[in-house]
């Protein structure tokens, strides 16, 4: 992979990412004034001590902005890592299992699926006690179903070229064909899906957090802020346009990237169906 | 889903017919457990429709999505009560002493067995009863009557702006490929598609409704109200879902006249000399018409869920707002019922995607 | 009088795009000349690569995949076509100047009939009406041997079958009675009984209507059936131009005297067949469908020998390997290597079992992990089988090379950085590598150039000298198997037909299918064609 050929796109995705992760990283150093802390009037205008003005309590929406960065990137990303893990090792034992238990897993997976995620997030988090834990596992849980149908295809599309056979003729155990033979052939189409699932964990988690059912306050996280601010807008307080325009330029950033690493890919699998 | 392995036939290139069958399977999102390729076996003569393998394929994604939403109700039923954690006990949080989750579960019927419970649950939610609300104790389903009807007429005039424009945006994108209008319609499609639904919502309720003062913010609805006012009033959340929907619609749909337009029948059209008006119409989208209904069909399945945002955002009466509402109470007969109509609208849409594509392939009109 | 095509010096160029590169520009075709009689018939010929498609089609003034003719004039009856506007060029596309694809399945639109395809480009060109299109798309369905043509016109391509869509297609071509046809390796992708059917229809369509042709394709035997004159090229530029009898019979460049002497290998057959290594008794074997794939079949293979099995597609001759290996357990019969019965399924077979009985593909672009170098290619069996890490296994990974003719140099090298025989060759050495005793050969040469092939060849006889291999040679080209073969079996649709020793198999009398499939092979003798059509006594599968 040649530097250059990274297109400028790809750079500014880059680019923006790394920022969210500085301030995710470094907020307590960063961060002008506390999490929780009162600083001001309510909804002052942005300029002066307040970079970006204060929010419906009075407190600085720049800080409260940098670590709901922490939260927002922590859950999205925990979520995704999980999400990711969890559908490539069901996907890919099925993949190669083949027979009862793929069937089985495939069936499972098309039943969830058929149930849109935010309606199965809302009857889900209906039951279950508020809690962190539980919000990145449900979040996960329900986003493998996408990763497994991907991962199935793209290692049944592996799966059946001669060069595994030929390891399988060899006489190869299945760990060896999947992490040897499989495994780094189909790199490209499923960072580019990593990707994918980061962006949608942000945009979900958000949107959770707005409905009330995401992350709890007095915790920052970018989608409860835009909770918290909403009622301003009426009378023309933009404050929570702060939080949204983050959630939004993130998610832009990382879609860029992965628009990149789409089009290295040549596989016709994956991807937004948008290619 | 099929796959060819070492136990499976290769294809044989002159028996064969023609080229390999396009899978029936969508994109993202909806199960498709069936491919074209069950339809062999024609009758010369025969009952034509009973017995025509196409009518069998649609009568088996019927019963496939019948199967499918009664699956899905006994996963939204039973599944939440599965879950950990006791529910009365969550329910009532800090007042939980054992005598008042005694009587919360005699209350709300919750000592009852399971599958008791399941089977009334099912069979009033057939006949349109989905019991009463823990919170108002008011009817769930008259509830729903109302809501519902208002959640559709949103979702409808989304749908009607949106995918003639999605259509008409791909077609364009198409035309100019990989010059300037492709480029811009790809870069702003990719940023509106990152845009959360209720980011694109506040900022135009911000700029129409505030600043400018030409639409009205929230879009409440109430029953004597003419349509134009009704449309008045539902122009802004429209507008967002529009947006959100568009997106997505508009790349799809390129990606998929793209890829017709690559193909080798299009190439010997061209090299037959036609005109490309003519190769468009008659060779192109005959052939682009399947793909294009099933992305239309999925992300109107979306719509329906992305209805849920949007009317929070905007305070409308709809099925969204009444949903998110009663699983902030926990007010668990209307999220049940709710999420089984969701769920629902969207397994019908997939169906209807997978069996107008069937319909729209050839191969699996005129069978062999 | 000027001829109906010259081409004059013409040049194509396209730019080419390698990942994490600079985009360059090639020149596909450089300086080509060539002229057409009306009425007359010119091959193209080359290697994969020569440019022969991207010539054929700059008749038609068009460029596929980005080819830019960016030299030379194109005159059609005089005119040069290349300046033409679009509508000018349109109004000779389909109309003067026909074209016939090499894939006849992808080409015709899956959504429309037939026959309306076929008249299409005739009436919209305005040359015909509607009727008198329909007459004239009659009577060629008929010339061309086309099944009930009366109703072939209702059909949809998914309807019908490969050999006569690509039937179809010439039809199509033919209907606006056009000056020239382009025919773009039309039988290439057809099974070799078919091929013949096909190839007469063409002449015999071309010789009723007093059409010019071009002619592509890569197989010389074939284009020697056709062509008045032929022109070698390779890498874009002529090798030799001239009539088909001084090309075939006194070929003066060394390149098309490479072409014509193709397949003069030759092994005589072993005489003593005795000393079984390989014995296949009574075996039957189904897909999990139910489909029944191999019916009752016996043979056997001695020592350090070749057998060849020959058949068409879907003949299970490919199947039957995969059940020696243990890939598809067979349900009935035994398979007998060196005395021991082996397992039907290869997850009970030990790892010395394994390792004696190796498998060569005929794709050797999917045969090999893209991701592993050539030396993890060719050392893993090293690895797995002998233990031998680090430097031995390097030391032999190179000895393996210079076996199969490749320097040492190639160790560190990525299979996609590798040419079509090195590939192949590449994939021997991974064979080689477990010291095995029976090699499968599963048509390993049919994707490769004639000339490459040969090298191929050339070397798995070496190396069976050599290292006392014993091969089953999977083919459905009878000149391998009269080249290679020690002994034959002939297949089709899962039985076998004939076995024995080579000289045996391949000699009258024959059974019926034997004989068309021998018949099938084009010769590279002038007039094979119209011999050999006259004496079959089998109809092929396609009609």
């Amino acid at each position: 992979m040649r530097l250059r050929s990274i297109p400028l796109s790809a750079w500014i995705g880059i680019l923006g990412i790394a920022i969210a992760i500085f301030a995710a990283i470094f907020a307590d150093f960063i961060a002008p004034y506390g999490e929780g802390e009162i600083v001001g009037d309510i909804w002052l205008p942005m300029g002066g001590d307040f970079l970006l003005g204060t929010d419906n309590l009075g407190r600085d929406l720049l800080s409260r902005l940098i670590f709901g960065a922490r939260t927002t990137i922590s859950v999205a990303l925990a979520a995704s890592i999980l999400c990711f893990s969890l559908g490539m090792i069901l996907s890919f034992t099925a993949a190669v299992t083949g027979g009862v238990v793929d069937q089985v897993l495939s069936r499972l997976n098309d039943l969830m699926m058929s149930v849109p995620a935010l309606i199965l997030a809302l009857v889900i988090l209906a039951v279950l006690p508020q809690n962190i834990f539980i919000l990145i596992t449900v979040m996960a849980v329900i986003d493998s179903t996408r990763v497994y149908r991907l991962g199935r295809a793209v290692a049944l599309d592996v799966a059946v070229m001669e060069f595994v056979e030929a390891a399988k003729l060899r006489g190869e155990g299945k760990i060896w064909i999947i992490f040897r033979e499989i495994l780094p052939n189909t790199l490209s189409p499923l960072l580019a899906e990593f990707g994918l699932r980061f962006a949608f964990s942000i945009l979900f988690l958000s949107t959770l957090s707005f409905l009330g059912l995401g992350i709890q306050p007095p915790a920052a996280d970018w989608g409860g802020m835009v909770k918290d601010n909403k009622d301003g807008i009426i009378f023309g307080i933009s404050a929570a346009l702060v939080p949204g325009g983050a959630i939004a330029a993130l998610a832009v950033c990382v879609n860029l990237v992965v628009d990149w690493l789409l089009k290295r890919t040549s596989s016709l699998k994956g991807g937004r169906g948008d290619a | 889903m099929t796959g060819t392995g070492p136990s499976q036939g290769p294809a044989t290139p002159n028996d064969a017919p023609g080229a390999e069958e396009p899978r029936v399977a969508i994109i993202a999102g909806g199960p498709a457990l069936l491919t074209g390729s069950g339809a062999k076996g024609a009758t010369a003569g025969g009952i034509r429709l009973l017995r025509s393998p196409l009518a069998s394929l649609i009568l088996q994604r019927l019963a496939l999505s019948v199967a499918l939403l009664f699956a899905v109700s006994i996963l939204i039923f039973g599944g939440v009560e599965a879950l950990p954690g006791d529910f009365a006990t969550t329910y009532l949080g800090q007042s939980a002493t054992p005598q008042a989750v005694d009587n919360i579960r005699k209350d709300l019927g919750l000592d009852k067995p399971l599958t008791e419970r399941y089977v009334t649950w099912l069979g009033g939610a057939v006949q349109g009863d989905f019991g009463t609300s823990w919170a108002s104790r008011n009817s769930v389903s008259e509830q729903i009557g109302k809501r519902l009807g208002n959640s559709l007429f949103l979702a409808f005039f989304a749908a009607i702006v949106s995918v003639p424009l999605a259509i008409g945006l791909g077609m364009l994108a198409v035309q100019y490929r990989n010059r300037l209008p492709d480029r811009i319609i790809n870069i702003v499609s990719l940023a509106a598609i990152s845009l959360p639904e209720f980011f694109i919502g506040y900022l135009l309720i911000l700029f129409f409704a505030v600043n400018l003062g030409i639409a009205t913010f929230p879009s409440t609805v109430y029953d004597s109200m003419t349509f134009l006012e009704r449309l008045k009033a539902i122009a802004l959340p429209v507008t967002t879902l529009v947006l959100v929907v568009l997106a997505h619609m508009m790349r799809m749909t390129r990606a998929a006249i793209l890829s017709v337009m690559s193909s080798a029948y299009v190439e010997t059209a061209e090299l037959k000399g036609l005109s490309s008006l003519r190769i468009i119409a008659r060779h192109a989208a005959p052939n682009a018409i399947a793909p294009v209904i099933t992305v239309v069909a999925l992300n109107l399945a979306y719509l329906v869920v992305g209805v849920v945002v949007v009317e929070v955002v905007f305070v409308y009466p709809g099925m969204g707002q009444y949903m998110v509402d009663a699983v902030t109470v926990r007010d668990m007969p209307v999220v049940q019922a709710c999420g089984l109509i969701f769920a629902a609208f969207y397994i019908l849409l997939n169906m209807a995607a997978d069996i107008l594509a069937i319909l729209a392939n050839p191969r699996l009109r005129h069978p062999r | 009088m000027h001829n109906l095509l010259s081409v004059k010096n013409l040049k194509i160029e396209a730019t080419s795009y390698p990942p994490g590169a600079p985009p360059r520009r090639v020149t596909l075709v450089d300086n080509v000349s060539f002229d057409l009689a009306k009425g007359k018939v010119l091959g193209l010929i080359g290697e994969s690569g020569a440019g022969k498609s991207t010539i054929g089609l700059s008749a038609l003034a068009y460029g596929r995949g980005g080819a830019e003719i960016t030299g030379g004039q194109v005159l059609l009856d005089g005119t040069d076509i290349l300046p033409l506007g679009k509508s000018g060029i349109r109004k000779i596309r389909g109309a003067r100047v026909c074209y016939v694809a090499q894939s006849a399945a992808a080409a015709f639109n899956p959504a429309h009939k037939l026959g309306n395809q076929v008249i299409e480009a005739t009436v919209m060109h305005g040359l015909m009406s509607r009727e008198e299109a329909r007459k004239r798309a009659l009577y060629l369905f008929q010339v061309l041997g086309l099944p009930n043509p009366e109703t072939f016109g209702d059909r949809f391509p998914h309807q019908v079958s490969g050999g006569q869509l690509q039937r179809a297609m010439t039809a199509m071509a033919l209907c606006s009675n056009p000056e020239l046809i382009i025919f773009d390796e039309p039988t290439t992708a057809l099974d070799v009984t078919t091929q013949i059917d096909v190839l007469a229809a063409i002449k015999h369509a071309i010789e009723a209507t007093g059409t010019a042709a071009l002619y592509i394709t890569h197989d010389l035997a074939v284009v020697a059936q056709i062509s008045d004159d032929i022109m070698v090229l390779r890498h874009g530029k002529m090798v030799e131009y001239g009539a088909v009898q001084q090309i075939i019979e006194a070929p003066r460049e060394d390149y098309t005297r490479a072409l014509v002497n193709v397949r003069q290998t030759a092994r005589e057959e072993a005489p003593d067949q005795t000393n079984t290594l390989l014995k296949v008794e009574h075996v039957s074997a189904q897909y999990s469908n139910g489909f029944k794939v191999l019916h009752d079949v016996s043979l056997h293979l001695p020592k350090g020998q070749t057998l060849a099995i020959v058949g068409e597609s879907g003949s299970g001759k490919s199947t039957l390997a995969r059940v020696v290996t243990g890939l598809l357990p067979h349900t009935e019969g035994r398979v007998v290597f060196d005395g021991k019965e082996m397992t039907p399924s290869l997850n009970k077979r030990s790892r010395d079992d394994l390792r004696r009985i190796q498998l060569i593909y005929q794709m050797a672009d999917t045969a090999m992990n893209p991701r592993q170098t050539v030396r993890d290619i060719i050392g893993r069996p090293l690895t797995f089988y002998d233990g031998l890490r680090g430097a031995a296994k390097t030391a032999r990974v190179k000895e393996l090379l210079d076996q199969i003719e490749m320097g040492s140099g190639f160790v560190d090298r990525y299979p996609a950085e590798l040419s079509g025989g090195q590939k192949q060759r590449v994939a021997i050495a991974r064979a080689l590598a477990a010291k095995p005793e029976l090699i499968l050969c599963d048509e390993p040469t049919s994707a490769l150039d004639p000339l490459v092939a040969e090298g191929i060849l050339k070397l798995l006889l070496r190396l069976q000298e050599e290292e006392q291999l014993s091969y089953v040679f999977i083919t459905h080209d009878i000149g391998i198997v009269r080249a290679i073969a020690d002994s034959v079996a002939v297949m089709h649709r899962g039985n076998l037909v004939r076995f024995g020793p080579k000289s045996k198999v391949l000699a009258p009398p024959f059974d019926d299918y034997t004989d068309l499939l021998l018949k099938s092979v084009p010769e590279m003798e002038i007039g094979w064609l119209e011999k050999v059509l006259a004496t079959r006594k089998m109809a092929s599968a396609d009609n």
